[in-house]
């Protein structure tokens, strides 16, 4: 329950944040809405001396709705991805999703931006960015570059974000329009990370589809998508049976989890195209 | 680590303290404010049994450095009663529908049903389950905790087009 000491920074602009990262390397971290990092303080699990909070730094917050993209800043909470509908008339999975993730009062507080970049395949929105072929601007010393969400995820807690640079933005493309979707995810109770959950996205001549929980990482299948384009259901769920690889914990033991992955994906894929038109 | 000179408003009044940058808004409040009706029922941010409004969204209140909370409005289950001190309509639906027993996770209940119906003034059963879901409950099984939201909606929704 007691975390250790640290200094706390809340500084008003990207370039101040992206300084005191500079200055204290691995001792600081970022805290968004700080509903992964408090927890893991609380346990000590975390252990760091700088504590640098962006709720100051405006141009980490919004939802822009572009003629092919979407940009959502990295600072935007769960709540306010839920509350768009704007946001919800051209990516729809994404509020289906949000109100998945969590609980209302950890929903006010934690960002899309600390959900993707946590690095805990726990996490419902990595899987999803993956689906949706989103990417991340990373904000660091030398300027910022873009990198793929398909690309980001390395193992457990470990991304291809460096120590010095704060993820600011994620960039998703508009799918097609009459693109069925669906996130469907088992959880043993309100407020748990997945069992299984799949994203789907299905149009008439293209499919996406990633699993959350499933592997060290989110996973986004490419062979998966390609049998589901072809109207390959089996074949679909069989490619993401193949490239997942699920640890036995209080969820489950290997052999349910792949049972419960391909039930998850079969409901995901028959939701999505229910939704397709 | 040097203490933080914090400044928060609380039930609409101005209030302040130091604390280390560690402490948690939880402790700021029950221990330096000695405002003690939010309490901590884990360490793992699930409970809700510390829910504060804080800049008008409910906030497990352990999940929080009192540094983030800086400047902060915030309102705790004292300052939802009536100015004369008598209570809430949610309050008092909690009491006349045995919405409580133990009364440790009241607070953090009632102070979350506050903003919910702020939210969602008409809600249905279902909605009153999944929008109070972070909130856990030991002793009533939850029951008369939805008919005493479901009874405060109605309450302040009649108030309310009695005063238009």
């Amino acid at each position: 329950m007691i975390p250790a000491g640290f200094e706390y920074h809340r500084p008003a602009d990207l370039a101040s944040a992206i300084g005191l990262l500079q200055d204290h390397g691995d001792e600081a971290r970022v805290v968004a809405g700080g509903h992964s990092l408090i927890p893991m303080m609380k346990l000590r699990m975390t252990d760091l001396g700088h504590l640098v909070d962006l709720q100051d730094i405006g141009e980490l917050r919004g939802i822009a709705i572009g003629a092919g993209h979407v940009t959502i800043g990295a600072m935007t909470s769960q709540h306010d991805l839920i509350a768009d509908d704007r946001l919800a008339a051209v990516l729809p999975i994404i509020r289906e999703a949000s109100l998945q993730i969590a609980d209302p009062q950890v929903r006010y507080m934690g960002t899309i931006g600390g959900n993707v970049a946590n690095g805990d395949p726990g996490n419902d929105m990595p899987g999803l960015m993956q689906c949706l072929n989103a990417s991340y601007d990373l904000a660091g010393p030398d300027g910022t570059r873009q990198v793929a969400a398909r690309g980001f995820y390395q193992a457990a807690y470990f991304t291809a974000r460096e120590d010095d640079e704060i993820l600011t933005r994620i960039v998703i493309p508009v799918p097609a329009a009459g693109t069925g979707h669906a996130y469907v995810k088992q959880k043993r109770k309100i407020g748990d990370y997945a069992t299984a959950a799949a994203a789907v996205l299905v149009g008439t001549t293209s499919a996406s589809v990633a699993m959350t929980n499933l592997s060290d990482t989110p996973v986004w299948s490419e062979a998966a998508g390609k049998a589901l384009a072809a109207g390959d259901t089996e074949g679909c769920v069989a490619a993401i049976l193949a490239a997942i690889d699920p640890q036995e914990d209080m969820r489950g033991p290997v052999e349910f989890k792949r049972h419960v992955a391909a039930v998850v994906l079969r409901r995901a894929i028959d939701s999505a195209l229910a939704r397709r038109t | 680590m040097s203490k933080m000179h914090i400044t928060l408003t609380v039930n609409g009044t101005a209030v302040e303290g130091l604390a280390e940058p560690r402490t948690l808004l939880i402790h700021f409040l029950r221990e330096t404010l000695r405002i003690t009706g939010p309490h901590i029922g884990c360490e793992t941010s699930h409970c809700g049994a510390c829910t504060i409004d804080m800049n008008g969204k409910s906030v497990k209140s352990c999940t929080v450095f009192v540094g983030q909370a800086q400047g902060a409005e915030i309102t705790t289950v004292e300052g939802l009663v009536n100015a004369d001190g008598s209570l809430g309509v949610i309050q008092e639906n909690f009491r006349e529908h045995h919405g409580l027993q133990c009364g440790f996770c009241t607070p953090g209940m009632i102070t979350r049903a506050h903003r919910f119906l702020q939210e969602n003034p008409a809600p249905t059963e279902a909605e009153v389950r999944f929008g109070m879901a972070g909130n856990l409950c030991r002793c009533t099984g939850y029951q008369n905790i939805v008919k005493a939201i479901l009874a405060s909606a109605a309450q302040l929704n009649a108030a309310k087009e009695a005063a238009e």
